[in-house]
This record gives structure tokens, sequence and C-alpha cells, in this order.
């Protein structure tokens, strides 16, 4: 039986204990009127469900995970030692072949007959494995259910245990992001402690130069192969900084001008006009920047002298700033329009005008919701990728100078990843240990940020 | 202004002397009619500090307070009763032209403050709000220190020229509104962290810190508990000697302690005005009995 009927019939079952559950706590409930049934019936018929299909569904989840590498493995059995002493990565061909076999997806005009009997094998054992599967579950669903359900009487606290179940399935949902969150870390870490044991840690940390080719020959010429981060962090840095000054500015008095000036029709139209910027695909935002943005910096910069690179960190900047306004004004326009009416009554009651009003008690009322959306506007103006490469370019240049073409480290990531790779080499490994400060640093920020929140936070509540 | 003034002293003449005559017959028991809506008794007093003439106010269509007239004497507690929803609120709220705040609302008629009619297109709000402050239902300490909520109103208005200045003002306003004893070791504590009793004489030490001449309180105990109460009850009294207050009540007792005079709203009409005393113990409308024997509220 394929797995997917499997679940579909455990999922029928445990419906049918649940109205037969409701169904038999509501007879017992009317019959004796004597005694009061603990729980209301559907929580009767929810527990017998529950009983049912939970234990069920966890045998097939785990029976699924663990049946194929145990059936391989006995498939398998054999082959390799006919085959002599092999590798593992041999003994990973030799596996893959034989699962095409099985699927039919035969590339080789010459088949294995050592490989075809252990694919039989394999075809064999897995029908077996579902259909005994499929009696386990099934037999398991039923008893679960019949155990609650010759268990209910007005003394089961069936609330309780239904409500003890459906908390632990919240709990279990809320972890799942935290240990995802783990997992990315440290795979992530594993690499970058690959790299570093090949480039040694503060050279990359405070290295200036950032050139990773490096040579495949001993006489190539041009390829250093140095890792100094220095100069893609503050290309990062720069370009960041200039986002958010634009951002910022932007963002916050669009903010304060929807929530406290303009009027609630003005307001009902802007406000999701703005919010059509943030989805706009960023690659736009690159064609813009490349094309609109980056030549009419260069042409000013002609007009008054300057010397501007044709993919400069302003153009990019600029752009990116455009980008996350409503990351800013939108969030920001929410928080504002959460300091309650009896700040501003008691601000206007005292004779303070609009502006004073704002400027001293609604923005420090919503500042942490503010510094809040800033963060946020930030983490995107740090992870951008699409509008950097298009319009600041590759070229690791170590300067302050917005008019010059600089890189950052999500752009370096992409650079290194892309096309092939060998996962030994310290090119490719330190896409990881980029990724690994970026994720330090965006860290850090957060940190920082929390700080200032907790010690600025006025309470109004 | 000369014209306006005169009908005004005209209307009281008639009225008066109609109230007196009145009187005489309210004590034999007989009530003005419930279905009559001219105020009752004399909304009128020989030093006013504010004088409210013809009022209207509207949000919108919705007619909230009807032809309005009612002064508010020097140095008097007016207390302003009703039911819920009779307008007591929204006339408060036009003595300081709080009511601006509110784009459907649209108020006629004249209200003068020392002679200033505060509706006049060339009068700036903001120092009639320094005149006239104001003291909400829900305490709401901005959410600074307490030196801070207090110094709000002196800063803004630049009443103070420098730091000593300012503190004197800020310990002289938390002393009249008693609070200084409690609070005057924890200054840099925020006041939203008070409790609510303190709260509320923290947001009139604030009102005070502007130096208005008069304050408006609407329903200033409401959100408080009996001891809190009484000691805003206390206060306001000892505040009389200096300021005129204007004071909405759901609590009769209240009015009782703390008024001079009482004003009884009913649906935006009013419809009696009187000495507090008087008012609990003869009321002359029929309306008004009902409101205070309970009959409705
Ligand atoms: N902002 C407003 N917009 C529209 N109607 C209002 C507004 N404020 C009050 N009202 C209406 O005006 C009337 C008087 O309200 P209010 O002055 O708050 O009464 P009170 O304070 O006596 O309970 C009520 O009918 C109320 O619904
Ligand atoms: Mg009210």
């Amino acid at each position: 039986m394929p797995p997917l009927l499997l679940v579909s019939l455990v999922l029928a079952l445990s419906t049918l204990a649940f109205w037969q559950g409701k169904r038999r706590a509501f007879a017992l409930s009317t019959q004796a009127s004597s005694v009061k049934m603990h729980s209301r019936p559907g929580y009767y018929g929810m527990l017998a469900a529950l009983w049912c299909a939970l234990p069920a569904l966890t045998i097939v989840v785990v029976w699924q995970l663990a049946a194929d590498s145990l059936l391989t493995r006995m498939a398998m059995d054999g082959v390799a030692a006919a085959k002599g002493a092999l590798t593992p990565d041999q003994v990973n061909l030799l596996v893959n072949d034989m699962r095409n076999l099985v699927t039919g997806s035969v590339v080789d005009s010459q088949i294995d007959p050592l490989l075809q009997a252990a694919a039989d094998r394999y075809s064999g054992m897995l029908r077996i494995s579902h259909m005994a599967l499929a009696v386990v579950a099934l037999v398991t669903a039923a008893v679960g259910a019949y155990l609650v359900h010759a268990r209910i009487k007005p003394s089961l606290r069936a609330r309780n245990q239904v409500e003890l179940v459906i908390e632990v399935i919240l709990t279990l949902c809320s972890t799942f992001a935290v240990f995802i969150t783990i997992g990315i870390v440290l795979s992530v870490l594993f690499e970058s402690i690959r790299f570093f044991q090949q480039i040694p840690f503060f050279d990359f940390l405070f290295g200036l130069k950032w050139s990773p080719q490096m040579a495949i020959r001993a006489d190539q010429a041009g390829s250093s192969g140095s890792f100094g981060a220095v100069p893609v962090l503050m290309g990062t840095f720069l370009i960041s900084g200039i986002a958010m000054a634009i951002a910022v500015p932007f963002g916050l008095m669009s903010a304060i001008y929807l929530s406290e000036y303009a009027g609630p029709k003005f307001r009902a139209t802007v406000k999701p006009l703005l919010e059509i910027l943030a989805g706009v695909p960023t690659v736009v935002y690159g064609f813009f920047a490349a094309l609109v943005v980056a030549p009419f910096i260069r042409d000013l910069g002609v007009m008054t002298g300057l010397s501007v690179s044709s993919e400069s960190a302003l153009a990019a900047g600029l752009v990116m700033g455009i980008m996350i306004i409503p990351f800013v004004s939108s969030l920001s326009d929410d928080v504002i329009n959460a300091v309650p009416q009896a700040m501003r009554d008691g601000s206007y009651g005292l004779g303070a005008t609009k502006s004073e009003t704002i400027k001293l008690v609604i923005l420090p009322a919503a500042l942490p919701g503010i510094v809040g959306s800033i963060l946020l506007a930030v983490s995107r103006a740090i992870g951008e990728t699409m509008i950097v490469v298009m319009a600041a370019g590759l070229a690791a240049n170590l300067t302050v100078n917005p008019l010059q073409a600089v890189t950052t480290v999500t752009v370096q990531i992409v650079t290194l990843l892309v096309g092939d790779q060998e996962f030994d080499s310290p090119k490719t490994l330190a896409a990881f240990a980029l990724g690994m400060l970026l994720f330090v640093v965006t860290l850090a920020l957060n940190v920082v940020a929390l700080y200032v929140v907790r010690k600025y936070r006025e309470e109004y509540e | 202004m000369a014209p306006a003034m005169d009908t005004i002293l005209d209307m009281r003449d008639v009225i008066m002397g109609k109230d007196e005559a009145e009187a005489a017959v309210a004590t034999k028991a007989r009530k003005v009619d419930r279905d009559q809506r001219t105020t009752v008794g004399v909304p009128f007093v020989e030093e006013p500090r504010m004088i409210c003439r013809e009022v209207n106010v509207f949000y919108g269509d919705k007619h909230a307070i009807n032809n309005v007239s009612i002064d508010v004497g020097k140095n008097e507690v007016l207390a302003m009763i009703g039911p819920s929803g009779c307008g007591k609120s929204t006339f408060l709220r036009c003595l300081n032209r709080m009511n601006d705040t509110v784009a459907s609302c649209r108020v006629t008629g004249e209200i003068l403050l020392d002679a200033l009619n505060i509706y006049d297109k060339k009068v700036d709000v903001v120092p009639l709000r320094a005149q006239v402050g104001m003291v909400f239902q829900k305490p709401n300490p901005f959410p600074k220190s307490i030196f801070d909520n207090v110094a709000y109103g002196p800063k803004i208005h630049g009443l103070v020229n420098n730091k000593t200045e300012l503190n004197d003002v800020v310990e002289d306003s938390l002393k009249k509104a008693g609070l200084w004893n409690e609070v005057s070791d924890r200054l840099d504590q925020p006041g939203t962290g008070l409790s609510g009793g303190q709260q509320q004489r923290l947001c009139i030490a604030r009102a005070i810190a502007v130096r208005p001449e008069v304050i408006l309180m609407d329903e200033p105990c409401s959100a408080l508990d009996p001891i809190a109460t009484a000691t805003v009850e206390d206060l306001i009294t000892e505040l009389k000697e200096h300021y005129t207050i204007v004071i909405v009540t759901h609590n009769m007792q209240q009015a009782a302690r703390v008024s001079q005079r009482t004003a009884y709203f009913h649906l935006g009409d009013l419809v009696e005005v009187g000495p507090t005393d008087r008012i609990f113990t003869n009321p002359r409308h029929q309306l008004t009995e009902d409101y205070i024997t309970g009959r409705f509220g």
C-alpha cells in the first residue's frame, strides 16, 4: 500500500474515532443524569482521534525514514564484496546505479546481473515493507482508538489531556524554527572551520586585500589568493550606510506625515502605494540602478569635474535606499499610530503644538518600534545582493569614497559559489566564512539595537 | 462685544426674576416638566471668568450640545453632571478648544475667557490651552520621568530661563498637587510607574506647571480607587483658592463634596444650574430629580 494512501486511511480512521467517541460520551452524559461528565463530548472524541492518529502517523514517519537505508544495505549486501575492494565513493555509485534500475531509468546499456539481482531484491523487500507498515499502522490506529473508546467514562479528564497534547504540538512548532536556525548556523560554521584550517583567522578578519583567485598551476600569474575580508565588509557598510541615509529620513518623515498630518483618504491611498515599492523585484531595482542612476551620477560627476566610475557605491546605495523606504515608513507608521490618543490629548491639553507633540511625546514613545523598523531595513540592506551586483561592481576596492566601485559580502559569496566549485579549495570555502561573518555582524547589530531599545524605551501603558 | 453683553445682562435680569418666582413655586414641590428644555436656575454669576453664550456643538450632522449658556465664576468649582453621552465632555472640551483635534466637530456661539472670545479666528490655541488646562479621565502621564512630565509645559512655553527656575517650578507644582512628599526622592523615575492616584495628581501638577487660570477636569477620579479619589478631591478643594475649576463627574457625592455650583446636562441640553446644595436637596427640574434620585444614569 503506498504511504500516501495509508496516511489518508489513518486520518479517516481517526475521524471515525472522533465521531464514535463523541457519540459514546454524549450517550453517557444523557443516560446517567446523576453523574456529570468531566468534559464536553467533543473532547472525548478528540482524545480518541488523537490516540488513533498520532501513534500511527509517528510509526509511518519513522518507518519511512529508516526503511530506505536499511533496505538498500540489505539489497546491496554482498554486491560490493563481490566487486572487490571499493572506495566509499565507488560504493555510492553502485548504490545509485541500483536505484536507477529500481526506478527503471537505465542509462547504461549493459546491465550488471549482480546489480539487477540487488535491484530485484530491493523492490521485493520494499513491497513487503510497505505491506508490513500498513498492517502495523492500521492496527496501532485501531488499538489506540479502541483503548480510548473503552475508557470513556465520566471521570476521564479528556479536556485536560487533549489540551496537553495540543500544547505539546504548539511547543514543537515554535521550536522548529529555532532548530532550523541552529542547523543553518552549524552548517555554515563547519565549512568556515574548514576554511580557517587553510587560511589564518586573523588574515581573513583583518586582511586588507581581497583577491580570492587561487593559482591552479604553480606558474599561473595574477592569482594571489588573498582573503582579507576588510574591503568586502567595508563595501557592505558603505552601501548600507548610503542606503540608510536615504531610507531613514525619507521613511520616518513619510511615516510621520502619514500618521499625524495626512487625512484618512490620503493615507488609505498612499500607504499601499508606498508598500508596492517593497514588492518590486530587486532585479528591477538593479536595472534602474545600472541603467538610470549610475549613468546619471557619472554625468553629474563629469559636469562637476569629479571622477566617478561607471559602477559606483553611490548608485547602488541610492537605489537600495529607495527600495527599503517602505520598510521604515510602513512599520514606523504602524507604531506611531499605536501610541495612544491619550498621549496626544495630554500634550495638546498643555498647549503644545503638533510638532512639539510629535517631537517630544510621540516619537519617544514610538522609539522602540522605530528602531525595530530601522533594524529590519538595515538587515535588508546588508543582505541585498542583486542591486549591488548590477550597480556597484565586483571590484574589491578598499575605499570610503562612494563614487568608486566597491563590492559587498553577499556579492562575493555569489561570485564565489557560481560555476564549478571544488569544496576543498579555500576559494569556495571563503564563501562560508563570509556568510559566517555576515551572520555575526547582523547578530551584533540586533543585540545592540535590543540594548538601545531597552535603555530608551518609554512605556506608555 | 457690546450688544452681545447687553442682551446677556438683560437676559440675566429676566431669568433671575423668573427664577425667583419659580423658586417660590418649586418649594411647593411642583417640578418643571420633563419636556421643557430651557435652562432652569441661574446660569450666570457676578464675577465670571468664562462666559458661554448660545453654544452649539455638532459632530458632523449630530447635534451634541444645544444652545447652552452658562458662566464659570472666579475661583469656584463648577460641577457638570448628567447621564452618559449627554455632552458633558463635549462641552468641557469646548472651553479650551480641545475639540479642534476632532475633524468633524463644529462649534457655534460665543465662549469668552476674561472678555477674549476664544473661538475668534485670531486666537492662538497654544496660549489659550496654557491658560485653560485640562486633566483627563484616565491618568495619562507621558512615558517620561516624573520631572520631565511636570517640566514639559514650562519648557514648551518658555516659562523658565534656566535649570534652577525649572526645578523651582517643578517642585512648586508637585507641592501644589500634593505629590511632592511622595516623589521628591525619585523624580527621575518614570511617571508611568506611579500608582493610579499618584499618576492623576502628576497630571494635575503637569497642568498647574503652565500656570493656568482655569483647570478643566473630565471625570478625574473615575479610574481611581476610593482612597486616591479622596486625595484628589481634597486637592481640588485646595486648588480652588488659586484656580477656577470645571469638573465633570459621574459621582454625585463627589459633585456635592467639591463643587459650589452644579450644572445638569441632559441629551445636549443644559437643563438646570444652581448652587450645589440646592440642586441636590431641591432640584427644580423633573429630569434633574430623576437623575439625582437614581431613576436613570
Ligand atoms: N468624536 C466624536 N465624534 C462623533 N460623535 C461624538 C464624538 N465625541 C462624542 N460624540 C457624541 O456626542 C455625544 C456627547 O458625548 P460626550 O460629550 O462624550 O458625552 P459625556 O461625556 O456626557 O458622556 C454622544 O452622543 C457622543 O456619541
Ligand atoms: Mg465623558
